[in-house]
């Protein structure tokens, strides 16, 4: 409870300290601005047309509903890839066997492209959710997992022997002693995790449905609607910047303030 | 009566035998140092006695009823700030926090450190004050037998003459037993009832020193005297020499 009060106190500051951002931002906007001056409206609408278009969109409630749609698929499959990719990690970087095991699995798992992947489900599952899901899955699972296996696997022996040696009860072991240091490793793994989920889920649905946020881009296309596909590449990038600076980033903050 | 026993110690890593045979006692009040060479089994000797590793062969009887080790390096948790870490070994043993964070205070300020520290992290702080915070954290349990593991060899002479003094105080008045290794003599002899020389290639005993005179009492000249004096003995040559090889 102080530790969620210590973040929002600080949030202000944060905030303060964002200003540098909000302007390269803008400056991207203007350069937007001015690619749209050379090429014309059809190959790069305007800064301002695509923002109209997008206000039009989000007052639309099938674009509510496609939205709805990518994000349930999103955290759906992040969710179960968070879960697993958490808890086996963390079993097998307390086991050397385990963990030896794992590495040539987890290369081919992110060494495989993420598009074969897609083609595989849709083979597997048809076109719907299922398939989304599991290119989400696999493609976030292998981000997580390493990162717990790195925070186990690299637990400091000299303080595990310093907490012997003061006969730490286990709770104290745990959550003195490893927990802050996994966490440390597992929390920067989830946001990697989580920005790998919303950038597969558009490619997955793109190519295998009918509705969500991916297809939408897809109609866009075959439509030469570039306003609209690009008001659904500001959507995505402005829902990933929400959730990576104003919810994330802050947490982050505080949770690693110790760090050099 | 509080004591450490080590009785006919033996260790190996694998095949290669680290400690052979080694016995002493040491009695409530007493201060014990074991010196040699590095590599020569101390700190394996030390982790023996501590429980920080399984004894295999010959026995350590350890009838203590508390003990604390302070290591060579301070091994603070640097996600907790001064305070945090000195309260760690008190909160192991139950004690109340506000009780545990009040009494870190206290000590905390007797071993040199300022209030405006008190919420730094590990990484804000000088080799020497996290040398200085993890004294305190194993002082502050107020252990009746104390580990130290070279814990002076990192420091400048300052702050290890200002440390040793605080242990002087507390050996000298009885307070606490110490079972400490060190590779540096005149450092035994300030401190030290009883020096045991621990020669390697297995580490076994070689030869046990005494010192009389009361910790407090111990000038300069006695401590340089006694290192001349040491210093002539023969098993010491051939102790230290053998790593010039």
């Amino acid at each position: 409870m102080k530790f969620a009060l210590k973040i929002l106190k600080d949030f202000p500051s944060f905030l303060w300290s964002g200003l540098g951002a909000i302007a390269s931002i803008l400056l991207f906007i203007a350069l937007w601005d001015a690619g749209n001056q050379i090429y014309g409206d059809l190959v790069l609408p305007s800064p301002l047309e695509t923002f109209k278009t997008l206000l039009l969109m989000l007052q639309d409630d099938s674009v509510l509903a496609e939205i709805h749609t990518t994000l349930y698929r999103a955290s759906i499959g992040f969710g179960i890839s968070l879960i697993l990719g958490t808890a086996l990690g963390l079993l097998a970087g307390f086991f050397a066997t385990a963990s030896m095991m794992s590495r040539p699995i987890v290369t081919i798992l992110v060494g495989m492209p993420p598009i074969a992947w897609i083609v595989l489900a849709m083979i597997w599952f048809g076109m719907g959710d299922e398939t989304v899901i599991f290119t989400v899955i696999v493609a976030s699972f292998p981000i997580v997992f390493v990162g717990a296996l790195q925070g186990t696997r690299t637990l400091d022996g000299t303080l595990k022997e310093m907490a012997q040696s003061f006969n730490f009860p286990w709770h104290m072991r745990f959550f003195d002693v490893y927990f802050p240091h996994i966490f440390s490793y597992v929390f920067p793994a989830w946001v990697g995790g989580l920005g790998m989920a919303w950038k597969i889920v558009i490619m997955a649905e793109l190519l295998a449905t009918s509705n969500g946020i991916g297809a939408s881009l897809a109609v866009a296309r075959s439509q030469l609607d570039t306003p609209t596909a690009l008001a659904i590449v500001v959507i995505m990038i402005a829902s990933l910047m929400f959730i990576e600076y104003i919810i994330l980033e802050p947490i982050k903050r505080e949770v690693e303030l110790w760090r050099d | 009566m509080e004591r450490l026993e080590v009785k006919n110690l033996n260790h190996s890593f694998g095949f290669t035998k680290i400690l052979k045979d080694i016995n002493f006692t040491l009695n409530r009040g007493e201060v014990l140092s074991i010196v040699g060479p590095s590599g020569g089994g101390k700190t394996t000797l030390l982790h023996l006695c501590a429980d920080l590793l399984d004894v295999e062969e010959g026995s350590v009887i350890n009838t203590f009823s508390s003990s604390a080790f302070a290591f060579q390096e301070a091994r603070l948790l640097p996600w907790k700030n001064v305070i945090d870490n000195i309260s760690l070994g008190l909160l192991a043993k139950g004690q109340k926090r506000s009780e545990a964070l009040k009494k870190s205070q206290e000590i905390a300020l007797r071993f040199g450190l300022e209030e405006e520290d008190f919420d730094k992290f590990p990484k804000d702080l000088s080799g020497g004050m996290k040398q200085r915070v993890s004294f305190a954290r194993a002082l502050v349990v107020k252990p009746s037998l104390l580990f130290l593991d070279e814990p002076f060899s990192a420091l400048d002479i300052g702050l290890k003459k200002e440390l040793q003094t605080v242990l002087i105080d507390m050996i000298s008045k009885k307070e606490i037993s110490v079972l400490f290794i060190t590779h540096d003599l005149m450092e035994a002899i300030r401190l030290s009832d009883e020096m045991l020389l621990l020669k390697a290639d297995p580490g076994h005993i070689v030869k046990k020193f005494k010192f009389d005179l009361i910790q407090n009492q111990r000038d300069d000249k006695y401590v340089y005297g006694k290192s001349a004096e040491i210093l002539q003995d023969e098993e010491i040559i051939s102790t230290f020499e053998l790593e010039l090889k």
